[in-house]
C-alpha cells in the first residue's frame, strides 16, 4: 500500500470516527445551547428598549412595537425627575455614569497592579532560589481553598478600624497586591520558559531583577495580558465585598448600584425597563471584551483545562 | 527549577576543573538571588500577610468572641459553636446549600460532558465557542435581574410560555419553584464555561486511541465511556472541586434576586453568614459559621480528590 493510500485510509477512519453520531444531532444540540445561552441577554436588551407603558402589551413580542432609548437616558441621569417618573422610574436619583466609572477604576486598577505584583512573586517562585520557597508557595496555595467570606469579615473590621470603609482605597486594598490563583497561573507559565535565555543573560551579568524585568516580562506579554483580562472580568463582576465595604454614593460600583436600584423599585411592580437598561450597561463592556478578546479567553481556558 | 540550576553547575564542573575563580563567580551570581527574590515577593507578600494571613488568624479569634463591631471582642470560648449546633437555621441553610450544590453540579457536569463530547467531534470556530462563555463573564447581579424578569409572575416571558402549556406556578418568588430556579440559573451560567474546560481536556486525548477503538468496532458511546471519560479524569476532578467550592458560595443570585429577607427556601449558608454579620452585627457568630464552612469544604475537597485520584493521569 502506498503512503498516500495509508493516509487516505486513516483520514477516512478519522472522518467516520468524527462524523458517525449524526452531525445533525451535534449541530442541533450545540446550536440550541448557544441560542439558550444568548436568549436571556437578547430579552434584556429588548426589554431595555421597550417603553414602560407598553411592557404588558408587548410582553410576548420579540421586538417592541415602539422601541425607545428613554430607559437608558433615565438610568444615566440624562432626564429630569419628572420625565423619569413619567417613563416608569421611581424618581430616586440614579447616576449610572458615576457607578460605571467607579467600576472601571476598581476593576482596572486591581487588574493591572495585582497582575504585576503577582507576576513578580510568581517569577521568584519559578526561577529564583531562596530559603523557604516551597513552603511559602504551599501556604499561598492553601489560600485558594478558603471561602472568601471567612477573610471578608475580618477585612471589613480592619478597614473599619482604619477608617477606610466607603473609600476607593479601602475597596481595592484586599485584592490590589495579591491573588493566590494569579501567582499559581503565572508561575506555571514562567516554569515553561526556556532556561537558555536566562543563562545567557546570567553570563552577560544580568542580575535576577533585570532578568525578570527585561527578559521574563516581555516574553510573557500574552499570559500576563490574559491574566489581567481574567482579573478585570472577575473584579467587574464582584459584588459582596463592594456591597459591604463601599455602598456609599461616591464609591458604589455598578453591580451594587443595580441591586440597590432593584431594592428601591416597588416589589409589586418593579421598574423592569429601567432595571434591564441598567443590566445592559453592566453587560455591554463584557460583550465588547468577548467580541474582541473572546479567542484569548477561550485559549486561556485551554491552558488551564489542558494542564 | 532548583534541580535544573544544580545540573547546570555540575555540568560546568565536569567541563573544566573548578577554580577558586569559578566558585567566586558562581557565588557572585547566586548571592543576589535571595535579596532579589525578596524584592520581587514583597508587594504580593504584604498583600498576603495583611489581607489573607492576618484576617485568617483574626477570624479564628473572632469565632471565640462576642463581637458586634462596636464593642471590644470579648472572649466567650466555644459558646458560638455550641449556639451553632442548636441553631436550626444553620442546618436548614446547610441543607439548602447542599441540595443546590448537588443538583447544580450533577446537571452542569452531565450536560457539559455531552456538549464537550459533541464539540470534540465538530470543527467549531473559536468565536462560536466563545459565545458559550458570555454568562460566565457577566455579573451575577445582572443575571439575577434578567432571570427574575423572565420568571416575573405577571408578565415574565418564561412564565407566559410555561403557563401557555399549563404550568402555572413556576415563577421567581414561588416558594416551591425558587430553589429550582436558582439551580436553573446556575446551570445556565456555568454550562458553557464547564463544557469549554472539559473540551480543552478532551483535546489532550490522542486521536489514535479513537481510531484504534473504532477499528475494533467500538461504538461512539463506548468510546466515550472507555476512552474519553477515563482519560480526562484530572480535568474532571479539577472542575468538580472548583464547582463544589463555587456552589457552596452561592450568594449573589439569592441576595439580589430575593432581596434582604429572602424566602426561607433559598436561604443558603453564605447568605446566613452575611445576614449574621451585616444585618445582626454578630461578627463572632458569623465567623464561627464561616469556620464550619471552611471545614466542610476542606473535607469535601479532600474526599473528592481521593476518590478521583486526581493527581494521577492515565495519559502521563
Amino acid at each position: 500500500m502506498s503512503a498516500g493510500a495509508v493516509v487516505s485510509k486513516t483520514q477516512a477512519i478519522r472522518r467516520s470516527v468524527r462524523m458517525r453520531p449524526g452531525a445533525t444531532i451535534a449541530w442541533v444540540l450545540v446550536g440550541a445551547t448557544i441560542i439558550a445561552t444568548l436568549f436571556p441577554f437578547y430579552w434584556m436588551i429588548r426589554t431595555a428598549l421597550t417603553p414602560a407603558g407598553e411592557l404588558v402589551a408587548d410582553a410576548s413580542l420579540l421586538w417592541p412595537t415602539d422601541p425607545t432609548l428613554i430607559n437608558f437616558q433615565r438610568v444615566l441621569g440624562l432626564t429630569s425627575v419628572e420625565e423619569a417618573v413619567a417613563a416608569g422610574g421611581s424618581g430616586a436619583s440614579i447616576d449610572f455614569v458615576r457607578y460605571t466609572i467607579n467600576s472601571v477604576i476598581y476593576a482596572g486598577s486591581v487588574a493591572i497592579i495585582q497582575t504585576l505584583s503577582c507576576a513578580a512573586a510568581a517569577y521568584a517562585f519559578a526561577r529564583l532560589r531562596f530559603p523557604g520557597r516551597d513552603v511559602l508557595f504551599a501556604v499561598i496555595l492553601a489560600g485558594l481553598m478558603i471561602p472568601g467570606i471567612f477573610t471578608l469579615l475580618p477585612n471589613f473590621a480592619l478597614l473599619r478600624e482604619w477608617g477606610l470603609l466607603n473609600t476607593m482605597v479601602g475597596l481595592v486594598a484586599p485584592a490590589l497586591l495579591m491573588s493566590p490563583f494569579t501567582i499559581f497561573f503565572l508561575r506555571q507559565f514562567f516554569l515553561s520558559l526556556p532556561q537558555d535565555v536566562d543563562e545567557a543573560a546570567m553570563i552577560d551579568g544580568v542580575g535576577p531583577l533585570g532578568r525578570f524585568w527585561r527578559i521574563a516580562l516581555p516574553m510573557s506579554r500574552g499570559p500576563i495580558a490574559t491574566m489581567m483580562l481574567i482579573t478585570l472580568v472577575g473584579m467587574w463582576k464582584d459584588y459582596l465585598w463592594p456591597l459591604v465595604a463601599g455602598n456609599s454614593e461616591f464609591t458604589r460600583l455598578l453591580t451594587v448600584a443595580l441591586s440597590v436600584f432593584q431594592q428601591q423599585s416597588p416589589n409589586t411592580s418593579p421598574d423592569w425597563t429601567g432595571l434591564m437598561a441598567g443590566a445592559t450597561l453592566s453587560v455591554a463592556p463584557v460583550l465588547l471584551i468577548l467580541i474582541f478578546l473572546g479567542r484569548q479567553l477561550v485559549q486561556s481556558l485551554n491552558f488551564s483545562g489542558g494542564k | 527549577m532548583t534541580s535544573m540550576t544544580q545540573v547546570d553547575s555540575r555540568r560546568e564542573h565536569t567541563a573544566t576543573e573548578p577554580t577558586p575563580e569559578d566558585a567566586a563567580n558562581r557565588s557572585r551570581l547566586r548571592r543576589p538571588e535571595k535579596w532579589a527574590a525578596l524584592v520581587l515577593l514583597i508587594p504580593a507578600l504584604v498583600g498576603f500577610a495583611v489581607f489573607y494571613v492576618f484576617p485568617t488568624i483574626r477570624g479564628v479569634y473572632y469565632s471565640m468572641t462576642d463581637f458586634n463591631l462596636l464593642n471590644q471582642p470579648s472572649f466567650v470560648g466555644a459558646d458560638n459553636f455550641s449556639a451553632m449546633v442548636d441553631d436550626p437555621q444553620v442546618w436548614a441553610s446547610l441543607r439548602i446549600t447542599a441540595v443546590f450544590a448537588i443538583l447544580n453540579i450533577v446537571i452542569v457536569m452531565s450536560l457539559a460532558l455531552v456538549l464537550a463530547a459533541f464539540m470534540q467531534r465538530m470543527r467549531l470556530r473559536t468565536w462560536v465557542r466563545s459565545l458559550l462563555l458570555l454568562p460566565w463573564l457577566v455579573p451575577n447581579v445582572a443575571i439575577a435581574l434578567i432571570w427574575a424578569w423572565l420568571f416575573d409572575a405577571n408578565v415574565g416571558f418564561f412564565t407566559n410560555m410555561l403557563s401557555s402549556i399549563g404550568i402555572k406556578a413556576f415563577t421567581f418568588y414561588n416558594a416551591d419553584a425558587a430553589l429550582w430556579i436558582i439551580v436553573l440559573i446556575s446551570v445556565w451560567s456555568g454550562l458553557g464555561y464547564t463544557a469549554l474546560l472539559l473540551y480543552a481536556g478532551m483535546l489532550q486525548v490522542p486521536t489514535e486511541l479513537y481510531e484504534a477503538g473504532a477499528l475494533d468496532g467500538a461504538s461512539e458511546v463506548s468510546l466515550f465511556f472507555r476512552i474519553t471519560l477515563p482519560l480526562i479524569r484530572p480535568v474532571l476532578a479539577l472542575v468538580l472541586v472548583v464547582s463544589l467550592i463555587g456552589s457552596f458560595q452561592v450568594f449573589d443570585l439569592v441576595q439580589v434576586g430575593y432581596g434582604n429577607n429572602p424566602i426561607p427556601e433559598v436561604r443558603v449558608i453564605y447568605y446566613y453568614i452575611y445576614q449574621q454579620a451585616f444585618s445582626f452585627y454578630q461578627m463572632g457568630y458569623a465567623s464561627a459559621i464561616a469556620i464550619l464552612l471552611v471545614v466542610i469544604l476542606g473535607a469535601l475537597t479532600f474526599v473528592q480528590m481521593r476518590l478521583m485520584r486526581a493527581n494521577r493521569s492515565d495519559l502521563a
